[in-house]
C-alpha cells in the first residue's frame, strides 16, 4: 500500500484542485441523529479561557463532564471553537487537582519553613484568621491585601471587592488584570472617561479593513480570527494590516505586514495622525462637535520603584497622568515633526508599507477596525498607545459605527465583567466609580448598607507594587485567588519570591491546582472551578454570560466564593473597624463580616428554591440563600441608569449573553452613537457622554524610549507571550494532555543568524540572562514565530520555564501595567 | 443546529479509520526522560510541571519533543473534537493564496491521498449556509487541529468522554 507521502510525491502541484462543484450529501438536511443516552444532559456555559467570551454546550453524565461542543446559538462563536475550547471539557480532571487545604507545618503546627500538610478547613481557616488578625492589631487593613483575578466570576470579584474594602478596609485589592489590560482601562478613561469599547464583535463582519497593534489573534483570539479570516477571504475588498516586532501566525492573513523596531508604535500612530491632517482627510464636522484636545505630560518615568535612577531623573514622575488643554492647532503642531520619513527611520518598516497603512485610516470610505492587546496594553507608554489610536479614529470619525471600531480585546474571560465592571481594581468600585471621589464611596456605603466614611479614601497597593510590599514587609496578611502571579508577574527573583518567603508575611493561595504560586505560599486552598460552581464572566464586546453549576468540585474543594464568605464570619467589626465609626453607629457593633457583607437584607433575599430547577448551587445549599443572584441585583444597582444597566439575573440563565447597557430589555451594540444608544441625547448624533462635555479627547503624546534596550553587554530584545494550546500560565493547559502534547515546553524563538553568531542550533540548551537573573531554554530556529535579528520570543505558559525570571518590573506609570514585551538580555549556551 | 454538526462530522470519524489502515511506522517513539508524575492523594506531589525543582532553582530544560509523523489516525474523545494532526506540518504553506493542508484534506482529493477528508461542517458559514469550497471561516486549519509531539505528559487526566462512556455502557 502507498502512503500519503509517496502519493504527495508523485502527484503535480496541478492535483490542488479545488473542491468546487461537490454535490453536498443528501443526509445533510436529514433529521435523523445519534440518539443521545437519556442520562446526559447538556448545559450551555462560557468557554473557560480567554476574552472572546465563545459559548460551548457542555455534556454531562453521571456528575462529570463529558463532552463539550461550540454552541451553535452563540452569537460569539456559532458553533466554533479554537483547540482550547475542544478540549476544555478536560481542564478539571488533571490528576493533581487539589482536593483538601495545605498548610506548611512543623511538629503539628503551622511553620513558615515547614513542609505542606492536609489539613481540615477549620483548621486551615483558624490558623489563616489567626494570622490575619495580628496584622489587623498591628497595622490595621492596610497590612492586608488580596491578589485577585479576571477569571474570577462576577459575583466572587464582587465579594472580594466588599471584603476587602468594606469589611478590612484595605484598597491593597487589585486584579492579575493588571498585567493585562490596565492600559487598556486608563486609555478608555482619559479618551472617553467610561471604560470599555463602544463597538462590539458585529464589526467583524462590517469592517474593510482591519489594523492588528501587537496582537497576535491568530493564536490568541482564535475565534475572532476566523471572523477576520472570513471577512477578509469572502470580500476581495478587505485588507488586513499585521503590525508586530516579530513575525507571527496573524502574518499569514496580512496584505500589509509590519515589523517595527520595539517601541516605535508611537511613532507610526503619531504619523498616522499627521497624513491624516497633511493630507487634508480629518473629518471637521466631527472633530469640531465631538472631540476636545490635550496635552499629556511627557517624561514620566517607568513606573520602578520611585528610588531607581530613571524614576528620579524623570521630570513627570509624580504627575504621570497630568495634561493642559489644547486646540487643534496645537495639536496638528505637535505631531508635524512625525513625518513619514522620521516615522520610517525610527520604526525600520519600509516607507511604503507605513503610507499604505496611513491611507487605510485617511480614506473616509474605508471602515477601519483596530485591534489590540498586550503589544499596546503591556507598554511603557500604554495607556499613550490606547489613546493615540483613538486618536485616529477621532481625527476621522471613524467611531461608534458599524465597522469603524477601535476594539481593544482582552486575554481573560472576565477581565472586563469582573476586574473592570465589578472594580476589583486597588483605586476602583463598581460602575466606574473611584475610592478617591467622596461621593462615589458614600454612594458604594450607601448600596452596600453600610456606614458613612468606612471605605478609605487612598488608592492601595497595584498588583505590582503588593509584590514589592510583601518583600518590604509593609504587607503581610495576602490572600491570592484565581491567579498564578508568581510566574505571571516580572522580575519574580527579586520581586516575587522574596515577598512571599519574607518570614513577617502569611500568604494564602486558592486555587484548582498546585501552582507555582501555590508551592510559595503558606496555605493552599482548594478551589472550584468553572462549572463546579454557577458563574458569570464578561467579555470583551461588554457582554455578560452566565453559566449553572454543573458537577461538584472534588474532595473539599471549594468555590472563591464559598471561601469568602465562610472566611468572612470569622471576623467582627471591632476587628476590622475603627471604634469611632462603630461608636458612631452602634447599630454594627458585634457584628461579623458575614453579616454585614452578606447578611445584609440584600445579599440573602433569594431563597435557595429559585436557583433553576435541574441545577446543583453548592453555595445555596451552605448558606441557605442564594448569593450569586443577592450579590448580583445588589452590584446591578451601581450600573442601573449610568450607562452599565444590567439585566435581570434571571434574564442571563435564557440568553446566550447580553451586551450592556441592557436598557428596556434591548442590549446595546455601538454605544455614544444616537440611534443605537439610548443614552445618546436625542439630535446629538454622537455624545462622549463619559466626559461632562460630552466630547471625546484628542491627546498630545510623543514618542519616549523604552525603560531598557539593548546594548553591549545584553545584546537582545525579549519579547514574552503566549502560544495558541496554552493559556496564560498553562496551570489548565498543561494538564490536558493534547495541548502539552502539542506543545509541551517553552523554547526560545531564534533568528538563525543570531543562533549562528552565537555557535548555536536548534534545540540546544540555553540560559537567557538579563541584569536580573536567568532562565534555562532550548534554542528554536524554526516553526510559528520567525523573529528578527536582534530579538527573542519565549512564551511564559512553562511552569518548569519561568521566564519572568528576568523580565523588567516597569510599567506604564499612569496604568501601573507591566511591559512584558521589551527587556535586554544575552542567550549563552548553558 | 448543534445535532448538524454532530451528523456532519460522522463520517470524518469513519474516514479517518479507513486512513490509519495506509500508515506505516517510520520513526520509533522515543522515551521520554521522566515517567509522568501522579499526585497522591495525601497532596503530596505539587510541582510535577517542576519536576521537583525548587522554583528558586532552575532546572535543565527537557529535550525537544520531536513532532510524532506516523499517521496514523488518533481516536477523539467526543464527536465535533477536532482529531490531531498526526503527521509533521514542517513548512507547510498556509497563507492567503496557498492552503497546503487542503491539497490532501479536500473533499476531491482525501480518498487519492488517503487522507480523512475535512467534515461537512467545514462547509458552512458563519449563517449556516451550505457552501461547495471549505468556509473561510475554517480556513486556517491549525486554529483546531494541531499536532502532537513524543512529550510524555507530566501530570495525567483522568477524564473520560462521552465516547468512552458510551463503550462501557455497551460493554455492560
Amino acid at each position: 500500500m502507498t502512503t500519503r507521502r509517496d502519493f504527495i510525491r508523485a502527484s503535480a502541484v496541478g492535483a490542488a484542485a479545488s473542491a468546487a462543484g461537490i454535490a453536498v450529501p443528501a443526509s445533510f438536511a436529514e433529521t435523523a441523529t445519534t440518539a443521545a443516552p437519556a442520562d446526559v444532559k447538556w448545559s450551555k456555559a462560557p468557554c473557560r479561557f480567554c476574552g472572546t467570551g465563545c459559548g460551548v454546550q457542555v455534556a454531562v453524565q453521571a456528575g462529570r463532564v463529558v463532552a463539550t461542543h461550540g454552541d451553535a446559538d452563540a452569537e460569539v462563536n456559532r458553533g466554533l471553537n479554537c483547540v482550547k475550547g475542544y478540549f476544555l471539557s478536560k481542564i478539571m480532571y488533571g490528576t493533581d487537582r487539589l482536593t483538601t487545604p495545605l498548610l506548611r507545618k512543623k511538629d503539628g503546627q503551622f511553620s513558615k519553613d515547614g513542609d505542606f500538610e492536609p489539613v481540615s478547613w477549620d483548621e486551615a481557616f483558624d490558623v489563616m484568621a489567626a494570622q490575619f488578625k495580628r496584622v489587623l492589631k498591628a497595622k490595621g487593613g492596610t497590612g492586608i491585601g488580596m491578589a485577585g483575578s479576571g477569571q474570577w466570576t462576577v459575583w466572587e470579584g464582587y465579594a472580594a471587592n466588599k471584603l476587602m474594602k468594606a469589611g478590612f478596609r484595605s484598597n491593597h485589592i487589585d486584579p492579575n488584570a493588571r498585567h493585562c489590560m490596565a492600559s487598556a482601562v486608563t486609555g478608555f478613561m482619559r479618551t472617553f472617561g467610561m471604560d470599555e469599547p463602544m463597538g462590539c464583535y458585529d464589526d467583524f463582519e462590517a469592517a474593510d479593513a482591519f489594523v492588528l497593534w501587537g496582537s497576535n489573534m491568530a493564536e490568541m483570539h482564535p475565534i475572532l480570527w476566523t471572523r477576520v479570516t472570513d471577512r477578509r477571504l469572502s470580500h476581495d475588498h478587505v485588507k488586513v494590516a499585521v503590525l508586530s516586532t516579530f513575525e507571527h501566525r496573524s502574518f499569514d492573513l496580512a496584505d500589509i505586514p509590519i515589523i517595527f523596531k520595539p517601541q516605535t508604535d508611537l511613532a507610526i500612530l503619531n504619523y498616522i495622525a499627521n497624513h491624516i491632517i497633511q493630507s487634508g482627510k480629518v473629518n471637521e464636522d466631527f472633530v469640531r462637535k465631538h472631540v476636545s484636545f490635550k496635552r499629556g505630560n511627557d517624561d514620566i518615568g517607568y513606573g520602578l520603584r520611585p528610588d531607581n535612577p530613571l524614576e528620579l531623573k524623570a521630570r513627570n514622575a509624580k504627575d504621570a497622568g497630568g495634561s493642559t488643554p489644547i486646540d487643534f492647532d496645537a495639536f496638528k503642531e505637535f505631531v508635524e515633526p512625525y513625518t513619514l520619513d522620521y516615522a520610517a527611520e525610527l520604526s525600520g518598516v519600509e516607507k511604503g508599507f507605513l503610507k499604505h497603512l496611513a491611507e487605510l485610516y485617511a480614506d473616509p470610505k474605508v471602515k477601519v477596525m483596530s485591534l489590540w492587546t498586550m503589544g499596546f496594553n503591556q507598554h511603557t507608554r500604554g495607556t499613550w498607545a490606547n489613546n493615540m489610536v483613538y486618536n485616529i479614529h477621532l481625527l476621522t470619525g471613524k467611531i461608534a459605527t458599524p465597522g469603524n471600531s477601535p476594539f481593544s480585546l482582552t486575554g481573560q474571560p472576565s477581565a472586563c465583567g469582573t476586574a473592570r465592571e465589578v472594580g476589583t481594581f486597588s483605586h476602583r468600585l463598581p460602575a466606574d466609580l473611584v475610592v478617591t471621589n467622596p461621593e462615589h464611596r458614600k454612594h458604594a456605603e450607601e448600596i452596600w448598607k453600610l456606614p458613612d466614611g468606612l471605605i478609605v479614601d487612598k488608592v492601595g497597593y497595584h498588583i505590582v507594587e503588593q509584590n514589592r510590599m510583601l518583600k518590604d514587609g509593609k504587607l503581610n496578611a495576602y490572600w491570592v485567588m484565581a491567579n498564578n502571579n508568581m510566574q505571571a508577574a516580572a522580575n519574580l527573583g527579586n520581586e516575587g519570591y522574596p515577598g512571599y518567603r519574607n518570614p513577617d508575611n502569611f500568604i494564602v493561595v486558592s486555587d484548582p491546582y498546585p501552582t507555582v504560586t501555590a508551592q510559595a505560599a503558606d496555605l493552599i486552598l482548594p478551589t472550584a472551578m468553572w462549572v463546579e460552581k454557577e458563574g458569570a464572566y464578561g467579555n470583551a464586546e461588554r457582554r455578560t454570560q452566565f453559566w449553572h453549576q454543573l458537577v461538584k468540585a472534588p474532595g473539599e474543594a471549594r468555590s472563591d466564593l464559598w471561601q469568602l464568605m465562610e472566611f468572612s464570619k470569622r471576623f467582627t467589626t471591632d476587628e476590622c473597624w475603627p471604634a469611632e465609626l462603630l461608636a458612631a453607629n452602634p447599630a454594627y457593633k458585634g457584628k461579623t463580616l458575614f453579616e454585614v457583607l452578606y447578611r445584609n437584607g440584600k445579599v440573602d433575599r433569594f431563597a435557595p428554591g429559585e436557583v433553576e430547577a435541574g441545577y446543583a448551587n453548592d453555595e445555596a445549599a451552605a448558606f441557605g440563600f442564594y448569593p450569586q443572584k443577592g450579590l448580583f441585583e445588589e452590584y446591578a444597582e451601581f450600573g442601573r441608569g449610568h450607562g452599565h444597566d444590567l439585566a435581570p439575573f434571571d434574564e442571563y440563565h435564557k440568553a446566550r449573553g447580553l451586551r450592556w447597557p441592557v436598557v428596556n430589555g434591548k442590549e446595546t451594540r455601538w454605544r455614544y452613537k444616537e440611534g443605537t444608544d439610548p443614552y445618546v441625547k436625542p439630535g446629538s448624533d454622537w455624545q462622549f457622554y463619559g466626559n461632562k462635555d460630552g466630547r471625546a479627547v484628542i491627546w498630545a503624546l510623543p514618542y519616549e524610549p523604552p525603560a531598557e534596550s539593548p546594548d553591549t553587554d545584553y545584546d537582545l530584545w525579549l519579547a514574552t507571550g503566549r502560544v495558541l494550546e496554552h493559556w496564560h500560565s498553562g496551570s489548565m493547559t498543561m494538564r490536558v494532555p493534547e495541548l502539552y502534547k502539542a506543545f509541551p515546553s517553552a523554547v526560545v524563538f531564534m533568528n538563525p543568524d543570531d543562533a549562528k553568531a552565537r555557535g548555536l542550533k536548534r534545540g540546544d540548551e540555553v540560559k537567557v540572562i538579563s541584569r536580573r537573573g536567568e532562565m534555562r531554554s532550548r534554542v528554536e530556529t524554526r516553526g510559528r514565530n520567525r523573529v528578527p535579528s536582534g530579538l527573542v520570543f519565549v512564551p511564559w505558559f512553562d511552569a518548569a520555564q519561568l521566564i519572568n525570571k528576568t523580565t523588567l518590573d516597569a510599567t506604564c506609570p499612569i496604568s501601573k501595567q507591566t511591559d512584558f514585551k521589551k527587556c535586554a538580555v544575552k542567550v549563552v549556551m548553558a | 443546529m448543534r445535532g448538524l454538526l454532530i451528523r456532519a462530522l460522522l463520517p470524518l470519524v469513519a474516514a479517518a479509520s479507513l486512513a490509519a489502515c495506509g500508515s506505516k511506522h517510520e520513526e520509533t517513539p522515543r522515551k521520554a526522560p521522566s515517567a509522568p508524575v501522579v499526585i497522591t492523594n495525601a497532596g503530596q506531589q505539587i510541582d510535577a510541571i517542576r519536576r521537583g525543582v525548587p522554583i528558586d532553582k532552575e532546572a535543565s530544560p527537557l529535550p525537544m519533543a520531536r513532532v510524532e509523523n506516523f499517521d496514523r489516525v488518533r481516536p477523539v474523545n467526543y464527536e465535533m473534537q477536532p482529531p490531531t494532526i498526526p503527521h509533521a506540518i514542517d513548512n507547510y504553506q498556509l497563507t492567503v493564496n496557498t492552503n497546503r493542508c487542503m491539497l490532501c484534506h479536500t473533499r476531491s482529493n482525501a480518498k487519492k491521498f488517503q487522507a480523512p477528508p475535512v467534515s461537512d461542517a467545514h462547509y458552512l458559514t458563519r449563517d449556516g449556509k451550505v457552501l461547495e469550497e471549505i468556509s473561510s471561516r475554517r480556513y486556517f486549519c491549525v486554529q483546531c487541529h494541531v499536532v502532537q509531539t513524543d512529550a510524555e505528559p507530566l501530570v495525567a487526566n483522568r477524564f473520560e468522554g462521552l465516547n468512552t462512556t458510551l463503550a462501557k455502557e455497551e460493554k455492560q
